[in-house]
Formats: structure tokens, sequence, C-alpha cells
């Protein structure tokens, strides 16, 4: 099983590809929709600006490729900017539309809290995961964002699996089928981020 | 529940090998990078930051290797440092595996730079140093490891930094550097309040009492220190043990 990491220039890919060479998974990086298209299993790692991202997906088709895959059912893992890329769009960039795979938009973090969201946070569970097997509701997870999908009143959307909370509360942890997407770096998160990607592995074995 | 106060460990490298030094001079050997790295990384850090204090150009790839091969012991975030001068300096350094750089003297002399290396790699990426030195009516930004005083003062250039692009201020008081007599409260409160970014408190650590109050009566969000680590005076799990038995939030297990 190879996993392919999406490619588009974020800062992050080398950490994610590190993590997962050290739980000895094969690992290759990708750009082109041809690759999207011909993946078993793909990762779209993502640092900085969601502009920077969506704007990466609307070359070459990769967008459309990329939805043709997680509806064909690839297990897909979104971390950080590539969770907020499954959602309708992002006040960091209001002109452009995201993949609108799940419903919700991303904001910016609002409440008396410092910005960036930036460290170890609390991750509480909503439910049955597939992702956070094994892990206590409450662990610690590495953040460093200042958007997210708030939760909006009473209701989460029934693919949140787990929250966190700083000046808002946000989805954490997101699984419809074959997509699974988590706000913070579990490529930087010690044992619990570790047990997350290993989880993947599983499900995309 | 809220976010947890960060402990980190700060490798200062003449580029390969790990030194230390009193007030920012008389440098000595502390042991090698990878291996300590190894060490936080078990020992529950939360965080590490590696900087090259010689930072001479001729040294640059010794220092990039260096970073390399420490990412690749670490499940954690890792900030490198020293001698960023450009955005070229600064993509090689991330090339290399940090997820943070932090700038120093040169954004003093260019604050342009942080907003470069923030469009370039976010704001959370970007960690803009102050070395702050007690004054008669302030705290003075100092550059070139502490050495050279400036027209800066310390809380309206942190302010400026985070304007500017910085997603994190690594603040080190120049009069606690290496003296284990504790971090400065009274600066690090005073920036802490007025930037709307974390601070990460550096310079002074010795006891845990030491970063109970840096986290209590300092605001800080984080807190730095280097040779009470790698001498084992204090090791990481037991700190925040210690700091949880305050009520202070911190990452446990861990």
């Amino acid at each position: 099983m190879n996993i392919s990491l999406l490619d588009y220039g974020a800062g992050n890919l080398p950490s994610v590809e590190r993590a997962l060479q050290r739980l000895s998974a094969k690992t290759e990086r990708i750009s082109t929709s041809a690759s999207v298209a011909k993946a078993s299993a793909l990762i779209l790692p993502g640092v900085g600006h969601y502009g920077a991202l969506m704007r990466a997906l609307d070359r070459d088709g990769l967008r459309q490729s990329l939805i043709a895959a997680l509806e064909r059912g690839v297990p897909f893992l979104g971390i950080c900017l590539g969770l907020q890329a499954l959602f309708q769009k992002s006040e960091e960039a209001p002109d452009l539309q995201g993949l609108q795979i799940l419903p919700g938009s991303v904001r910016v973090i609002s409440g008396a809290v410092k910005l960036p969201h930036m460290g170890w946070d609390q991750v509480q569970s909503k439910g049955a995961s597939r992702l956070l097997n094994g892990i206590d509701s409450g662990a610690y997870f590495y953040f460093a964002h200042s958007y997210a999908v708030p939760r909006i009143g009473e209701d989460l959307t029934p693919e949140t699996r787990a929250t966190c909370s700083y000046g808002f509360e946000f989805v954490a942890v997101t699984e419809k089928e074959n997509i699974f997407a988590v706000q913070f770096h579990p490529e930087k998160s010690g044992d619990a981020g570790q047990r997350v990607l290993e989880n993947f592995l599983r499900i995309a074995a | 529940m809220s976010l947890a106060h960060r402990i980190i460990p700060c490798l200062d490298t003449d580029g390969e090998r790990v030194v230390k030094g009193v007030n920012f001079v008389a440098l000595r050997d502390a042991g090698d990078p990878v291996a300590l790295a190894r060490r936080y990384n078990s020992e529950g850090a939360d965080e590490l930051v590696v900087l090259d204090i010689a930072a001479s150009r001729d040294r640059r790839p010794t220092f990039l290797e260096t970073i390399r091969k420490v990412a690749t012991e670490l499940a954690i975030p890792l900030t490198a440092g020293g001698g960023i001068r450009t955005l070229d300096d600064a993509r090689a350094v991330v090339r290399a595996g940090a997820d943070k750089i932090t700038v120093n003297t040169a954004a003093v002399l260019r604050p342009g730079l942080i907003s470069e290396l923030s469009e370039e790699f976010g704001s959370q990426a970007v960690v803009l140093a102050i070395d702050a030195k007690r004054d008669v009516e302030c705290w003075r930004v100092m550059t070139t490891g502490g050495r050279v005083s400036t027209d800066l003062e310390a809380i309206s250039w942190a302010t400026k930094g985070a304007e500017l692009g910085a997603g994190e201020i690594l603040l080190t008081s120049v009069d606690r550097d290496g003296t284990q007599s504790g971090f400065d409260v009274a600066l690090t409160a005073a920036i802490s309040k007025e930037v709307m970014v974390p601070v990460i408190a550096s310079g002074g650590a010795r006891w845990p009492q030491h970063f109970a109050e840096i986290f209590c009566e300092g605001a800080a969000d984080a807190a730095l220190a280097a040779s009470i680590f790698h001498d084992a005076i204090q090791s990481i799990r037991p700190l925040k043990e210690f700091l949880a038995s305050q009520n202070i939030q911190v990452r446990l297990p861990c």
C-alpha cells in the first residue's frame, strides 16, 4: 500500500512523510491530476493560507480529480488546511470555493483568545471514531491555526467525531465513509498523533 | 479545559554541537543535538528550538544538516533559527525540516522580512525572537546575540512584529539569561498582555517554581530553557507533574 501525499508546496509535507515512514509506511509525493486518479490512499497535508491551497487545487484539474477520488472511495486524510478544504468556503479567502464535500464553513477563531491557536490542546470525543480508536477523549494534540469550522448552535454535523474549544467550539476530527480529516497536526502530536496516523494506515490497508 | 502551557528545551548550537554560556558569552560544549533531541522528545517536551548562535555563512550547511538529523528524531514541532536574513535562508531551514523559523537581528534591521516570511509560510511558522534588556525606563531591544543596543523598545517592537505577521514572540531576558535566578516576570507579563500572539518566555530558569511563576504571574504561553535540561538539573516530566499539581494546565500524560 502506497500512501500518496498531495504536494502543493505545503511546509508540513516532509514532517507528515517522516511520521509515516517511522510507521514503516511507503509514501510517494504526487502533484498531478493523473497521479491523483491512480492513488490508492491520499493524504492532503496543509499549513498556511487557505487561498494558496485552493488556488493550487484549481491548477491542472486537481480539484476535479480529487473530488472524483473521494467519490470513488479512496481513503483520504486531510490535515489542518486539508480538513478546511473539505468544507464549503473560508473567511480566509471568501472569493474561493472549497471542495464542498461537507456542510459548514471555515471562520476566523473569535473570542477573547490569542491567535494563532498554537500549541497542545485537548480534543473531546463526540461519538465513535475510527481515527481516534484507542485514544482517550481529552487527549492532547498539536494545533497551529487561526481559522476553524465552528459548531453552530446545539447541533454538530453528523460527520463530526471530535471537537476542540478555543475561542469557540470547532471541528477537530471529521469522518464520512472513506473521508477523514483532522484540524490538528498528527505528525507533530507525539504518541497520540502517531496513533491517529496508524489508525488511518489500518483503514487504508 | 484549555490550551496547555508548553515546556520548550532549546539547543544553542555552533552549527554542529550544542554550546552554552552565561549572558550570551563564555561558550562551552554541552553535547550532541541529535541525542538531546531524542531525549527531550521522549521525556515529554512540547516543542524543540534549535538555534545556530554562531550563524557564520561557511558553517550554514552544517547547521542545515543538524536540523535534518534533529527533525528525524522528533514527533513534536521544531523551531529553528539563528542567522536567517532572507527568504531563501528561511526556505533552506524549512526544507531541512523546521516547522517554524525564528528571526531576530535581521528583522530589527529590516522589519519587512517578517511580512515576507509570514506570506510565504503563514504566521504560525514565524517566531519573532526579541532579546530585551532592562534600561532606565523601558526594556531595550538588543541584537547580535544580546550585545548590541538598538533604538527599539521591547513592548512596541513586539506589537509591531505581531502586526507584521509574526505568529509568536520568543522573549529572552538578556539580564536573566544563564543566571538561573528565575524568568523576568515583569518583562514577560508586560509583553504577553500587550500582544495578541503567544509569548515564549526565556532566560533565567532554574527551579520548577520559576516555571509556575512565569505561567501564572508572567502570563507566558510557553517557557524555554536550555542548560537546566541539558545538565539534567531539571527534567521535563517531573517539572510538568509539579506544574499540574499547582493547577497549571500542561500536556500530561506525555
